[in-house]
C-alpha cells in the first residue's frame, strides 16, 4: 500500500462530471479506493452520513473521514498525494489563482447552464440556455489561450485541475449534441477548446474514467423525468 | 522584482462583505496595501472592468499589474504568496479540506439567503427566515466547542469568510424577526469573539450602517 493511501472510498454517480473529475485526479496519482455508485434519485445512509450537509456526490471517504466538493477534493488530493505523479494544481501562487477562478466559472456558470437545458420545458427556455453555454464557452477559449500559454494543455504540458474541471464535462456535451443538435465545442467557434478536447480525449490517465455517451444519454432521461415529477408537485 | 516586493491594491466597495473578507486578511498578515473604493451605485471604474471582465465583481486585489479576483480566491493567494506571514489556511491537509468546504458554504448560503430576507415578503420571506435559522444551527455545529472554525490552528479561513456578515445579522433578525443569540447561540458567542479582534474591528462597519444601506438598496430596486 502506498504511502498515505489507507483506506479509501469514492462516493459517486458514474455520469457526474464532479465526479469523474475526481476519478481521474485519482487515476492520475495511480491511488486505489473503493468506487460505490450511488441512487441519487433514492439517497442511501452512506451519503446521507458521509454528506449530511449537502448530501451529494462525489464523498471521497479517506480512513473514515469524509472530503466533500469535488474542487476542494482535488486540492486534497494533491497535498496528499503532492509527491506521486504529476501535481494537479500548477506550483505558482499565481497560477493557482486562475486556475481556481476558472474551475469556479465552470462550475458556477458553465454547468448549471447546461444543466438548465437538460432541464428546459420550452423551445424559448432551450434556446436561452444554449446560448448561454456558448457564450461561457467563449470565455473559455479565451482562458485556453491565456493559461495554456501556447502548451498542450490548460495546466501546460500535462493535464491538471483546470483540464479535469472542464475536461470532466466534455463526454456530456456529447450528449448533448445528440439530444440538442448543438456543438458546444466547434473547431468554428472554438478552436483552441476543440483540439484541447481531443488531446484531453487521448491522455492515459483520464481515459478510462469516461463514461460513454450512451450511459449520460440513459441519465439525462431518468433527470428530466425525476426533475419534471419534482416540479409538477 | 519579488513577489513580495509588489504593490497591492485593493478594488473595493466599503460595506461588501466579500471585500472585507480580503481587508481581514491583510490585517492578519500585516500587508500594506492601497484601498480604492469603487463608487457602485454610481457606476464601474474603467479599472475594474478590465481587471475583472469576467463578473466585473469587487474585491479585485491587484499584485503589481496582476488582477485576483474573487474573494476566496484572493484569500488562499495571499496564503500562497506571503508564506512568511501568517496563514488562513491549515497547514494539515484534511483540514484545508474542511476549511474549503465550510468556507465554500458560507459563500453558497448567507448571502443569497439574507438578500432574500429583506428582498421578499409574506410566504417566501418566511422560507427565507427557516433557511437563515437553518444556516446558523448548521454553522454552530460546524463550531462546536472550538473557540473560531479555524480550531487549533486559530482565526483562520473560515472565520474569515464568515466574519463580515456578522454585521449583516442584525439586519437579518429585523428582516426576519429572528435573534441570533436565540437560536444559534454558539454563532451568537463567536460573533462577540470575532469582533474584538483588530482585523476585524477595523474592517467592518456597524450593523446600523449596513441596515441603512440596505435601505438604499431597497430603494434603488423598488422594494417596500
Amino acid at each position: 500500500m502506498a504511502a498515505g493511501e489507507g483506506d479509501l472510498k469514492l462516493l459517486g454517480l458514474l455520469v457526474s462530471p464532479f465526479v469523474v473529475r475526481v476519478r481521474m485526479a485519482l487515476s492520475m496519482k495511480g491511488v486505489s479506493y473503493e468506487y460505490i455508485e450511488q441512487d441519487i434519485f433514492n439517497k442511501g445512509e452512506l451519503l446521507v452520513r458521509y454528506n449530511p450537509v449537502h448530501k451529494k456526490v462525489p464523498v471521497l471517504i479517506h480512513n473514515g473521514k469524509p472530503v466533500c466538493e469535488s474542487l476542494a477534493i482535488l486540492e486534497y488530493i494533491d497535498d496528499i498525494w503532492g509527491t506521486t505523479g504529476n501535481s494537479v494544481l500548477p506550483a505558482d501562487p499565481y497560477e493557482r489563482a486562475i486556475a481556481r477562478f476558472w474551475a469556479n466559472y465552470i462550475d458556477d456558470k458553465m454547468f448549471p447552464s447546461w444543466i438548465g437545458l437538460l432541464k428546459a420545458e420550452t423551445e424559448e427556455e432551450k434556446a436561452e440556455k444554449v446560448n448561454q453555454t456558448l457564450a461561457v464557452l467563449m470565455h473559455l477559449e479565451d482562458a485556453f489561450a491565456l493559461c495554456s500559454n501556447g502548451k498542450a494543455f490548460f495546466g501546460g504540458d500535462s493535464v491538471g485541475y483546470l483540464d479535469l474541471a472542464l475536461g470532466s464535462n466534455l463526454f456530456w456535451f456529447e450528449a448533448l449534441r445528440e439530444l440538442f443538435g448543438v456543438a458546444f465545442i466547434d473547431e468554428g467557434r472554438t478552436p483552441l477548446l476543440a483540439s484541447w478536447a481531443e488531446r484531453f480525449g487521448e491522455a492515459a490517465a483520464v481515459k478510462e474514467m469516461v463514461p460513454s455517451v450512451d450511459k449520460a444519454l440513459e441519465h439525462a432521461k431518468k433527470f428530466r423525468a425525476f426533475f419534471a415529477a419534482a416540479a409538477a408537485k | 522584482m519579488a513577489p513580495t516586493d509588489q504593490q497591492l491594491v485593493l478594488l473595493d466597495f466599503w460595506v461588501s462583505p466579500f471585500g472585507q473578507r480580503v481587508r481581514i486578511a491583510l490585517a492578519e498578515k500585516n500587508l500594506p496595501y492601497e484601498y480604492v473604493e469603487e463608487d457602485l451605485l454610481a457606476g464601474k471604474s474603467d479599472r475594474l472592468l478590465s481587471s475583472n471582465p469576467i463578473h466585473k465583481k469587487i474585491p479585485v486585489l491587484l499584485h503589481g499589474d496582476k488582477p485576483v479576483n474573487e474573494s476566496l480566491i484572493i484569500l488562499q493567494y495571499l496564503d500562497e504568496a506571503f508564506p512568511d506571514a501568517p496563514s488562513l489556511l491549515p497547514s494539515d491537509p484534511y483540514a484545508r479540506a474542511q476549511a474549503r468546504f465550510w468556507a465554500d458554504y458560507v459563500d453558497k448560503k448567507v448571502y443569497d439567503c439574507g438578500s432574500r430576507l429583506w428582498k421578499l415578503k409574506g410566504e417566501p420571506q418566511q422560507q427565507a427566515r427557516a433557511e437563515m435559522v437553518e444556516i446558523l444551527r448548521t454553522l454552530e455545529g460546524e463550531l462546536g466547542e472550538k473557540e473560531f472554525f479555524g480550531g487549533e490552528h486559530g482565526f483562520g479561513f473560515v472565520d474569515a469568510a464568515l466574519a463580515p456578515f456578522s454585521a449583516w445579522f442584525p439586519s437579518y433578525e429585523r428582516f426576519g424577526e429572528f435573534k441570533v443569540a436565540e437560536v444559534a447561540p454558539g454563532i451568537a458567542a463567536w460573533v462577540e469573539r470575532v469582533g474584538k479582534r483588530d482585523s476585524v474591528a477595523k474592517s467592518l462597519y456597524a450593523p446600523d450602517k449596513v441596515y441603512d444601506f440596505i435601505g438604499v438598496l431597497k430603494k434603488k430596486y423598488g422594494i417596500e
